[in-house]
């Protein structure tokens, strides 16, 4: 019997030396005549332990990490293969890392544990179970499970998928679409990437019982041009799914049909507002929408469409097979289910970290995040992207709650943590916001173009101590213009990291930061 | 991607008459022609146009829009700095300076021997292992000054040794 030597695929595995390693590895044990099976399987999400090598064993499968070029040949010295535990980077059983053990993995359930491109591997790990069941039910038996689940829309927006999925459902249309967002440009987010480039028959099979709910037999995975793997992967399962007739004509012998296509975008980040996806799908420049009409009435090529976050679909197939009620039980007040949170940027022990909603924010950032990477005091943490708020050390308490974060005047958004050290100028934080606003409007209203470029140069002004107290007075006004008067959530919500640096941060936006 | 200036016609013709069928084309077709030839030259927009019944200036209006697509080509190597926030909060601004001060160019600029261009990216999903950067199609996590000169000192390499 070979053994069976696990090395991760992701991009993060990949962006630290895991093909390298998986070379070595293959060479390594051809020439110590070592019978070896190298499988690619997913990341567990533990990425400071990337590249995190697993060996299977009587008892688990046995971790190292992370693992670099020069240490293949002393793992093979001191028996890695043979489940010796000796060797420094030996991080034990896998599954009993606290990191992962401690958490609540309903959406994650399979990742890296699973090899990405064989539905076999899915199927052996309750996939397709939810399809199996959505196949004998009713549209509005399918819809009326997500609503019970209480699942709303990941993507940052948190709009129940029930409804939306009701709306598209109830309009008549002989020609519907499902439509994913995979365009996660938020800065310290890669929970859509993970599911894509570790799980993607989970997204497949997402996708394939949303068309079956609402009646569309056509869907697109609008994918970001920053995501090559994740672009290879999916293309691979979406033929593995047409081969086993999980996609076409006649869905596993049921005479339904669902087709699926990915579609690649090309560096634009406002193509992750939903209307400026749709224009973007369509072939067009990606600009903003008026709504009403709602893109489930009026949407992809004027036809009723759903558009979900990755996450969102992602969710589909655990309701689908366990309840929507399973789901719900997870949860406090109106955010039910788990929340795959990202802990990025300045943090010890980064990663994915899936949990029922309620966690405070700073016990992630301590228990499962260890702290800062730098050993440096923590001074702000970027919740929900680039259009979130800084939060200071007075709001670390929040809970992961999409109203407790509101009433914080922040953000969950897609559920990205970027840790800061205090290292942080937050005069240059609360300027990046503006610019980036400045890169990225679609260009389409006036508060969002000109805005944040006017905001950037106040901002500057202010910095440089030029009439400031006017100027800063000024900011706040020209905040207020941005928030009430633009299209989207761009212009609207740029000016929350702004605003939050103005209160929590106003002395080291004027004079920059004290040593 | 061919060899620059090596390009055909009527295989971009063909490119785009094998997608144009698709809904909402234009799109995959740049994406096809950019692979192709590197980047989507001035002189294909009419092409692209004329095949797909729309008008140059809606082609070259979509063009320009996405960050992604290009009418200019670049060196051997595309080199792309993460500069957003999760990345700032490891060193990015230093490394963008490094990249710039060793490279002797800016953003959207090329170097002398042709080898590697310089781009802005904002966000490349490996936001707990940076600073980021992507050399093609290849990420590199916590990349430190000095592991982004052995990066570049590869990319000249391989340059050097296609001839």
């Amino acid at each position: 019997m070979s053994i069976k030597i696990f090395v991760p695929c992701d991009t993060t595995a990949r962006s630290l030396g895991a093909d390298q390693i998986a070379t070595l590895i293959q060479a390594e044990a051809l020439s110590r005549g070592i019978d070896i099976s190298l499988i690619r399987n997913g990341s567990r999400g533990l990425f400071w332990l990337e590249p995190l090598i697993e060996v299977e064993t009587e008892n688990g499968r046995l971790g190292f990490g992370p693992v670099t070029q020069n240490d293949v040949n002393t793992l093979f010295e001191q028996n890695f293969h043979q489940g010796q535990t000796q060797h420094a980077l030996c991080v034990g059983l896998v599954e009993q890392i606290p990191y992962l053990k401690n958490q609540q993995r309903l959406t994650f359930s399979r990742s890296g544990i699973t090899d990405p491109l064989s539905l076999q591997d899915y199927l052996n790990h309750d996939g397709y179970a939810g399809l199996e069941n959505a196949l004998i039910m009713t549209g509005q038996q399918i819809v009326d499970e997500v609503k019970t689940s209480g699942l709303r829309g990941r993507g940052g927006a948190a709009f129940p998928t029930g409804i939306k999925w009701q709306t598209v459902l109830d309009t008549p249309g002989e020609q519907k679409y499902i439509v994913c967002n995979a365009d996660e440009g938020d800065s310290g987010t890669f929970a859509d990437r993970l599911v894509m480039e570790c799980d993607p028959f989970m997204l497949i099979e997402g996708m394939t019982i949303a068309g079956l709910a609402v009646g569309a037999t056509q869907g697109y995975i609008y994918l970001r041009s920053e995501y090559p793997i994740a672009h290879h992967i999916l293309n691979k399962a979406i033929e593995t799914a047409y081969q086993q007739g999980y996609l076409g004509s006649n869905i596993r012998g049921s005479q339904k049909q669902f087709d699926l296509e990915v579609r690649l975008g090309a560096g634009a980040y406002i193509c992750g507002e939903e209307t400026s996806l749709l224009d973007s799908l369509e072939g067009k420049r990606g600009l903003v929408r008026a709504k009403p009409p709602l893109p489930a009435i009026v949407g992809l090529f004027g036809k009723p469409t759903v558009v979900n976050n990755v996450l969102s679909l992602a969710a589909i197939p655990y309701i689908l097979d366990k309840g929507g009620q399973a789901y719900a039980d997870y949860g406090v007040g109106r955010s039910r289910g788990t929340m795959p949170i990202q802990l990025a940027g300045n943090v010890k022990n980064g990663g994915l970290v899936e949990l029922a909603f309620g966690i405070p924010l700073n016990k992630l950032m301590n228990e499962f995040g260890g702290g800062t990477r730098s050993g440096r005091p923590l001074k702000a943490v970027q919740v929900g992207g680039p259009l979130g708020s800084y939060l200071p050390e007075s709001q670390w308490h929040t809970v992961i709650d999409y109203e407790a974060f509101s009433s914080e005047q922040a953000v969950l958004g897609h559920g990205g943590v970027v840790m800061f050290d205090d290292s942080v100028d937050m005069g240059d934080q609360a300027r990046f916001a503006m610019e980036f606003c400045t890169v990225e409007s679609c260009g389409k209203c006036t508060p969002c173009r000109i805005g944040s470029t006017r905001g950037v140069e106040v901002i500057d002004r202010i910095r440089a101590g030029e009439r400031p107290d006017n100027n800063w007075q000024l900011l706040e006004d020209l905040c207020d213009t941005m928030v009430d008067g633009s299209l989207c959530a761009m212009g609207s919500m740029t000016p929350i990291p702004v605003k939050s640096v103005m209160k929590f941060f106003p002395d080291e936006l004027r004079h920059g930061r004290q040593e | 991607m061919i060899t620059p200036g090596q390009w055909r016609i009527e295989t971009v013709r063909e490119i785009i008459q094998r997608l144009k069928s698709k809904p909402g084309a234009l799109l995959p077709v740049l994406h096809a022609v950019q692979e192709y030839i590197g980047h989507i030259p001035d002189n294909v927009v009419p092409i692209i146009a004329d095949e797909m019944l729309l008008t140059r200036a809606e082609v070259h209006g979509v063009i320009s829009f996405y960050a992604h697509f290009r009418n200019h080509p670049t060196g051997k190597h595309i080199v792309e700095i993460c500069r957003a926030e999760a990345c700032q909060s490891v060193g990015c601004r230093q490394l963008e300076e490094h990249a710039k001060n060793t490279l002797n160019i800016d953003y959207q600029q090329t170097t002398d021997c042709g080898s590697i261009t310089l781009e802005p990216v904002y966000c490349l999903g490996n936001c707990a292992t940076g600073p980021s950067i992507r050399i093609n199609d290849d990420i590199h996590g916590r990349v430190t000054p000095e592991r982004f000169d052995e990066l570049m000192e590869n990319c000249r390499q391989r340059l050097q040794e296609a001839g």
